[in-house]
């Protein structure tokens, strides 16, 4: 369960729905990044927020077959911001949430690793007939609170 | 929205050495661009790169995929990539990956193209 976002404050949300195709992931970390720039994150937090939103949908592109749409919902929490990523592909658990090893380099696996590195908490929830929702945290600095 | 793309271009240093400059962002949609670039030069017998990413304002996963699959082609036929790039982020990124300790990255082109000699 996600803990670190103050539950029952009021959250607003902002959702981007975006085709499951490579050219559209970019306004989808762009989109991230101007609602991250509103609530005062430093710009390596929004560098990091613009790459975890795009591994996340890259992840959806490349593993969920017959999924057309990625929905990415931001909610606004006090003390962070909650970035969902869904899609409503076909896809094993194993594939979609599998980190890499770092012993060995190699082609793939580095974007569920970077998600994990990079965000303060990160759920994946894999649903065998409406898809996957990939949840994720990232708290806000004390300055910009 | 900004267009997203990724411009390339290659010189070459004592017919041996090849400086391939990239400039724009990497990620699903233009790695594939940057992979057959680089793919066509190994084809062609270029086993040795110095790859410019100072002008790289972004690299995801997708990226780092073409630069290792870069490498490991080349070091089939005893070649080596070297790196340029003076960006944080980018840096960031190799390091969390542990890429780091894969590439050698250097501040200039100059000092990635001597290392390759």
């Amino acid at each position: 369960m996600m803990q670190a976002r103050e539950i029952g404050a009021e959250a607003p949300e902002i959702e981007v729905r975006i085709p499951s195709r490579p050219e559209w992931v970019a306004l989808a970390r762009l989109s991230v990044a101007t609602v991250a720039a509103r609530m005062h994150f430093n710009v390596d937090e929004i560098a990091d927020l613009k790459l975890a939103v795009a591994e996340a949908c890259t992840n959806a592109i490349q593993h969920a077959r017959e999924s057309d749409e990625i929905v990415i919902t931001c909610r606004i929490y006090s003390n962070g911001l909650q970035i969902c990523v869904r899609d409503f592909g076909i896809g094993t658990e194993a594939e979609r949430i599998r980190s890499r090893d770092l012993g060995e380099p190699r082609v793939g696996g580095l974007g569920v690793y970077l998600i994990r590195a990079l965000m303060d908490e990160v759920e994946y929830s894999v649903e065998a007939e409406s898809g996957t929702v990939l949840m994720m945290f990232k708290k806000l600095g004390d300055s910009a609170r | 929205m900004a267009r997203v793309d990724i411009n390339m271009q290659v010189r070459s240093v004592n017919g041996s050495i090849a400086v391939v400059s990239l400039d724009g962002e990497i990620d699903v949609y233009t790695s594939p661009k940057v992979k057959d670039f680089i793919g066509k030069l190994i084809d062609k017998g270029t086993y040795t790169f110095a790859i410019d990413l100072q002008n790289v304002r972004y690299i995801d996963s997708t990226g780092l995929g073409v630069l290792i699959g870069g490498l490991k082609r080349v070091r089939e036929h005893g070649g080596a990539v070297t790196l340029v790039s003076t960006n944080p982020q980018t840096r960031k990124i190799f390091d969390i990956t542990g890429l780091i300790k894969v590439f050698d990255i250097y501040d200039s082109v100059d000092d990635a193209v001597k290392a390759l000699k």
